[in-house]
């Protein structure tokens, strides 16, 4: 016996998948989304996108050789991250604001909490809100067919008249990524059938939203209001892609369904209470901080003590 | 399609291909075989012969240690060489009878019984007891204990284990197409010790040609019935078998018996059935010796106490090039040996030889919160979250999250995409747990 072999612990065979696999799966449901949103914009959309983008994998890749920690981009989380943070910046913003919101959210967010996996607060929404509160008006002026507009959901909130079906097809101003429900809802397939996410989070989050308009907001009774409501906004962005981060939503079935419901009642307050026409973002940061006191109170029953069906 | 099965679960490539089309066929047993004296759980065995006696096979050389033991009988005739310690599967040097074989192969008698009619269920059970049968699915448990609940009457299902979820294994489906009388004799046995109670032969659906040929063998039996199981890994685990079988659900403080139950793998269904009808004493299992590294890909008939590298040899040796991994038992719970000079045991089902190591292959990086291994988990546990707790050695969190009821499938560390070890963290810490416990 002159050869060496491997000797470790079982299961001596793992699954194909890994965590870049799972990462490119996303930036590919998300590309409908960023390619209506480059079409819908224009140029500057698809130079916010690319800055974004360079500037987190940059951001990240640089943090890490500096603190000589082993180098994680090809992981392609900061890519995932940096589109996120692009789709959701409106498309008139400067490239410099651009570069500030996505040093952050690697940087303060992510790696100083320890990279991937170990952020309490989806990055991308992280470095929106920070961009919200510091550029309050660059951020929430939209230029559409270069006029400076009201988005649907504020000209809901003043009692206006919107047009629905532009709002599904996503022919409106907003976030760069945020308007074209049919892009979205395509990539968000394309995401469950792979089974990176399923419908849990999105599902409930939805359907309490509805919930909420119905019993609480003076137009509830109106669908066409209700559908103004779930197209509008970065709901359905928001919903699919960034609610489903796995770092930041429980990791337990009963944990999800709690998540979605939070999420959907923290959104109709604050679209339908606060001053704001928005309320998306602020709702998913808001429960993100939530998960760990989620998972916490539920912990799964086990095989044999109530926990098989 | 069948329906029958758990929630949780993976699909691994099964690789069974390579070996399920290839007849029993009987190794030759090695010059020098090694008996070691722990092959079952509980009390090692106590050797009864002296260096220098000459043995016959199936001579008992080692008697049972307790009740929760089990006894050790000479496949081959010769001299004891040794009593020493010895490489054995899991790397130990443990206590082991060695015995020069001189390839006589002269019997002793067999363990003397009487036709089946005439037998009280104490002398079944005794003779059980006395040829040294215990659970050859990989467990080890000696099955005179588990044939000997505290209340018989309330077993309602004697269920054999047929599902062989492991990938690569195919021993038992070989033994289930070639001598499926023997099996399902066995089990009639089995149930003439409970009154009260079916027979249930539970193979998994991907061998329906062993689930036609037990269900032609068993038409007129009402007592026994075949039935399919979703093909998934860990089908053949004990309480998921258990729960796809009959929809009764056992913990970690339970035994299948608080269920109503008695699970036993075909290999041991076949033994009992030699032990009890021929007086024959459990000396020999199958063994798939498989792998791509493999030449010649088979099924052995091993006279237990045979070296493992004598079987890679009469498979052919290896193709190509040396393996990176081999086995002792299926991909999922096997355990790796670094010398393949230790002895087959009644416990081994396989030897798997593979060109390549995932585990190698593969380096574990943050968990990224994803829940698949959540979604797999049998035992609905957070195999992520009791890696963790593991890994810092928090066991107050650990069995707050329950992770004693973890069955060690590895269903986790096989799907988790950022390959993390997680079942063997979650291992280490319900080992120092359950040793911790020992010492109160």
């Amino acid at each position: 016996m002159n050869e060496m072999m491997s000797v470790s612990s079982s299961p001596h065979i793992r699954n194909k998948l890994n965590t870049s696999m799972i990462m490119f799966v996303v930036i590919i449901a998300l590309l409908p989304a960023t390619c209506f949103g480059i079409y819908n914009f224009g140029i500057n959309a698809a130079i916010l996108v690319a800055v974004c983008i360079a500037t987190c994998v940059l951001s990240e890749f640089l943090y890490e050789k500096l603190l000589k920690l082993p180098v994680t981009i090809s992981d392609l989380s900061a890519v995932v991250t940096g589109l996120l943070i692009a789709l959701n910046l409106p498309s008139t913003l400067p490239w410099w604001i651009a570069v500030i919101g996505s040093v952050f959210a690697i940087v303060v967010v992510k790696m100083l909490f320890g990279g991937i996996g170990q952020n309490f607060m989806n990055p991308a929404l992280g470095a929106r809100c920070f961009l919200l509160i510091c550029f309050t008006a660059r951020m929430t002026t939209f230029t559409y067919d270069g006029v400076a507009t009201a988005t649907p959901l504020a000209v809901l909130k003043s009692g206006g008249e919107v047009n629905t079906w532009n709002m599904v097809m996503g022919f409106i101003p907003g976030t760069i990524g945020e308007t074209s429900v049919i892009a979205i809802v395509a990539g968000a397939i394309l995401l469950i059938l792979v089974g990176v996410i399923d419908l849990k989070i999105p599902g409930t989050y939805i359907v309490t939203f509805v919930l909420f308009l119905v019993i609480f907001a003076e137009n509830g009774r109106d669908p066409y209001y209700i559908c103004a409501q779930l197209a509008g906004g970065g709901l359905m962005l928001g919903a699919f892609f960034m609610a489903t981060d796995y770092a930041t939503s429980p990791i337990t079935d009963s944990g999800k369904i709690i998540f979605g419901i939070l999420l959907g009642i923290m959104t109709g307050i604050f679209r339908v209470f606060s001053s704001s026409a928005e309320g998306v973002s602020y709702a998913i940061v808001f429960c993100n901080l939530l998960v760990p006191l989620i998972e916490r109170a539920t912990i799964p029953k086990p095989f044999g003590k109530g926990g098989e069906i | 399609m069948a329906t029958l099965t758990f929630k949780g679960g993976i699909h691994p490539y099964d690789g069974k291909d390579l070996s399920k089309n290839k007849p029993i066929a009987e190794a030759m047993p090695t010059d020098e075989m090694i008996f070691p004296m722990v092959q079952h759980i509980g009390a090692p065995a106590v050797p009864i012969v002296a260096v220098g006696e000459r043995v016959l096979a199936n001579q008992k050389i080692a008697e049972a240690g307790g009740f929760v033991s089990a006894n050790i009988y000479s496949s081959v005739s010769g001299t004891v060489k040794a009593i020493e310690k010895r490489r054995v599967i899991n790397g130990d040097m443990a206590n082991c009878i060695v015995i020069a074989n001189d390839n006589m192969f002269e019997y002793a008698p067999p363990i003397p019984v009487k036709p089946i009619a005439e037998m009280t269920k104490e002398e079944v059970i005794g003779v059980i007891k006395e040829a040294g049968i215990v659970g050859m699915g990989g467990a080890g448990f000696p099955t005179h204990v588990k044939l000997s609940p505290k209340d018989p009457d309330k077993i309602n299902y004697v269920i054999a284990n047929c599902a062989e979820c492991e990938p690569y294994l195919t021993s038992d489906y070989r033994r289930m197409i070639e001598e499926p009388e023997k099996l399902v004799a066995g089990l009639k046995i089995i149930l003439c010790l409970f009154d009260h109670a079916k027979g249930i032969l539970a193979v998994e659906d991907n061998k329906p040609d062993a689930i036609k040929k037990l269900k032609d063998l068993t038409l007129d039996e009402p007592r026994i019935e075949v039935k399919a199981l979703k093909t998934k890994y860990p089908q053949g685990s004990e309480r998921q078998l258990i729960y796809a079988t009959t929809r009764r659900a056992i913990n970690s403080t339970m035994l299948p018996a608080d269920a109503g139950c008695v699970v036993d793998n075909v290999d041991t269904i076949v033994a009992i059935y030699h032990a009890v009808i021929e007086g024959k004493p459990l000396t020999e299992r199958i063994i798939t010796v498989t792998g791509d590294a493999i030449r010649f890909p088979q099924n052995f008939k091993v006279k237990c106490g045979t070296l493992y590298s004598s079987l890679i040899e009469e498979a052919g040796g290896f193709r190509d090039a040396y393996p990176e991994k081999i086995i002792s038992g299926g991909p999922m719970m096997g355990v790796s040996l670094f010398d393949t000079n230790v002895p087959t045991t009644k416990i081994s089902s396989a030897l798997l030889c593979m060109k390549k190591d995932d585990v190698k292959a593969s380096k574990p990086t943050n968990c990224i919160n994803c829940g698949m291994c959540v979604g797999v988990c049998p035992s609905r546990l957070i195999p992520s979250r009791l890696a963790d707790f593991a890994e810092n050695g928090d066991k107050g969190q650990y069995e707050l999250y329950h992770g004693m009821e973890c069955v060690e499938c590895g269903s986790c560390s096989y799907i988790c995409p950022a390959k993390r070890h997680l079942a063997q963290s979650i291992r280490t810490m319900r080992k120092q747990i359950l040793a911790d416990r020992r010492k109160k």
